[in-house]
């Protein structure tokens, strides 16, 4: 603590170069948490999705749909513990750009598959007695400003109309990245207005397995059930699919990791080149400290301590202005439901802070703890 | 009594005894220091006079324990100070030596006050008794109305002023100066000659002192010229003479 005037003083000494260094960090640190952002949105499906969950699709592709009857059928494997349906709606709310989706649920069965949505029992109740009710998440709900009792009108696309929902819940995710943006509303409508063609069809199954260990048995078992059938079936757990789905927009962790490297690497460079300088002008103050008793090990710290702090505070002004920005929700408004940033990313921005922080410095820390005073007062 | 001739007692309070400083440069040996002697007591003031690269500065810097010599040794107060490590000798530096430089090397983002502390750092002292100590320093090289100045709001002479302050904080058993006053001013230079003269006659302190001014050195107890690495004793002041020890 006593040192602290000394330490105060020369962090302070060149006011603009002490914010534009500091700036540099936190523009950085801020690109590393916008990229974490964005990898989180993409991968945030496969990083929380459950491993006991199977997802059963048509398997020729996912818009194609499965008979209703296979419930049953799927029910009967050993090892499935429950299972419900659902069909993408794609809807419209006022605009196009008002993008989020849209489920028709099966209302008996969603709650024990997806546990981790967390519904006021009233408001499911209510739900689940109103035909024409909807629930929607909280994201989407705060989005347009929606509260329980609201009438939503949504404009079937594929299926044409004006469809007409009561807002009787808002879902909350137990987790923090859980998807708040979906809607939902009753399967049973959903059947009762589509053409004839589609009556009988569901989208996709969603399956829970009595345990994570049975996934690959059970998946293939499903498969198997309806090979050669006119519905095959092509089973994932879910987070395989989620990552299928990931991987539809490339390889997006080798993007991140490339942008990161080549903004830390240069952030470096411009640091250690700063610090460095920042050294060489205190040349002889550093030796005059020598010269009055301060051990090398301490002018050692005294530099990297200065180092140290600036990429740190930069770091955390960098990381909050990242946190910041996701405030403001996804700018996709839905397409990516997981724009958060996590806590795994906040606690490895800071060690990367400190690690460049302590790269940078560490060299001109060297050089100062190195410094013979005789030499240096005579460079003078 | 100084001596060069390495004569003098075990009781000095600096011995200095076949002390040699060879460079190599450009594969040539320069020998910048042979067998040098020197011997002072306690409360001496010696002035080292001699032409450029003659090795005065040398000499201060191995006294002060920031450089190690070829050969010979250095004692002062009963420590062999050329036998101790890196990190032992900057501890010895900071409990016995005082520094003053030509070119003050005060930090330019402290106060005067904070400049002062920068010893007294290292010590086990109180704020308050840290504080005391400062203000007393001050007091003694008559800055006390300059405390929370900074370096570029004093003149040279009071910057030189907050260096001695600096030097004489911690009750070093010496002062080191390598050209004091080499960038003052007359007026000033007389000043700081006063302020030195005051240390040595009012508080018993040693100080060894570089310059090539005949007139500053004049004001010293004992003038040394350092000639081909060796020390000449070039003049004793009357009082020296007359008095004995001084």
């Amino acid at each position: 603590m006593k040192f602290f005037s000394l330490i105060r003083a020369n962090l302070f000494r060149k006011k603009i170069r002490f914010v534009l260094t500091i700036g540099s960090f936190a523009v950085a640190l801020f690109l590393f948490g916008v990229l974490a952002i964005v990898k989180n949105a993409f991968s945030g499906g496969v990083d929380i999705a459950g491993a006991d969950r199977l997802m059963v699709i048509n398997r020729t592709s996912i818009i194609q749909p499965l008979p209703i009857a296979y419930a049953d059928k799927i029910r009967r494997i050993p090892g499935v513990k429950e299972l419900t349906y659902s069909n993408w709606f794609g809807g419209v709310y006022q605009d196009e750009r008002n993008f989020f989706p849209q489920f028709a649920i099966d209302v008996d069965n969603q709650r024990r598959v997806y546990p981790e949505f967390d519904i006021p029992e009233e408001q499911w109740q209510n739900f689940v007695k109103d035909r024409q009710g909807a629930i929607a998440g909280a994201a989407i709900a705060k989005r347009f400003g929606w509260k329980v009792g609201d009438k939503i009108p949504i404009k079937g696309t594929f299926l044409g109309g004006i469809w007409d929902f009561n807002l009787d819940g808002i879902y909350h995710g137990t987790r923090q990245a859980d998807d708040e943006t979906q809607f939902w509303f009753q399967w049973k409508r959903f059947e009762e207005q589509v053409p004839e063609q589609f009556k009988g069809h569901v989208g996709w199954y969603a399956v829970k397995v009595d345990h994570p260990d049975d996934a690959l048995r059970v998946s293939k078992a499903i498969d198997t059930e309806f090979a050669n059938s006119p519905f095959e079936t092509h089973t994932d757990t879910e987070k395989q699919f989620a990552a299928g789905w990931v991987k539809q927009f490339g390889n997006i962790q080798f993007l991140i990791m490339a942008i990161g490297g080549v903004v830390f690497f240069t952030l470096l460079l411009v640091t250690g080149n700063t610090m460095a300088i920042a050294v060489r002008e205190r040349t002889a103050e550093l030796a005059v400290l020598k010269a009055v008793g301060y051990s090398d090990r301490f002018v050692l710290f005294f530099v990297l301590f200065e180092s140290l702090f600036i990429a740190l505070l930069g770091g955390v002004i960098g990381l909050a202005l990242a946190e910041l920005f996701t405030l403001s929700g996804d700018p996709t408004h839905g397409i990516l439901p997981f724009f958060v940033l996590p806590v795994k990313a906040i606690f490895m921005g800071l060690i990367v802070a400190v690690v460049v922080g302590a790269a940078s410095g560490i060299i001109p820390a060297i050089g100062a703890m190195r410094l013979r005073v005789v030499d240096a007062l005579r460079r003078v | 009594m100084v001596r060069v001739d390495g004569s003098g007692g075990s009781n000095s309070l600096i011995n200095v005894r076949g002390l040699g400083k060879t460079y190599s440069r450009g594969g040539e040996q320069i020998h910048v220091l042979q067998a040098l002697n020197l011997d002072v007591e306690q409360g001496e003031f010696v002035a080292f006079m001699g032409p450029s690269g003659s090795g005065k500065t040398t000499l201060l810097n191995l006294l002060g324990g920031l450089d190690v010599p070829s050969a010979g040794s250095i004692t002062v107060a009963g420590d062999e100070v050329t036998s101790m490590s890196r990190s032992k000798l900057t501890q010895w530096r900071a409990r016995h030596v005082g520094f003053v430089f030509q070119m003050y090397n005060l930090i330019p983002v402290l106060t005067a006050f904070q400049n002062v502390e920068l010893p007294l750092l290292l010590t086990n002292l109180s704020k308050a008794q840290r504080r005391q100590h400062v203000e007393t320093a001050l007091a003694v090289v008559g800055l006390s109305d300059r405390v929370h100045h900074f370096p570029r709001q004093l003149s040279g002479g009071q910057e030189q002023r907050v260096t001695i302050a600096r030097a004489i904080v911690s009750d070093p058993t010496f002062l080191l100066c390598d050209e004091p006053t080499g960038d003052l001013d007359r007026k000033s230079a007389d000043e700081i000659m006063e302020l030195l003269l005051r240390l040595v006659k009012e508080y018993n302190k040693t100080v060894l002192m570089v310059t090539h001014d005949p007139l500053v050195a004049a004001r010293a107890d004992v003038t040394l010229h350092l000639e081909k690495g060796v020390l000449v004793e070039a003049g004793r002041q009357q009082t020296v003479t007359s008095g004995g020890a001084r």
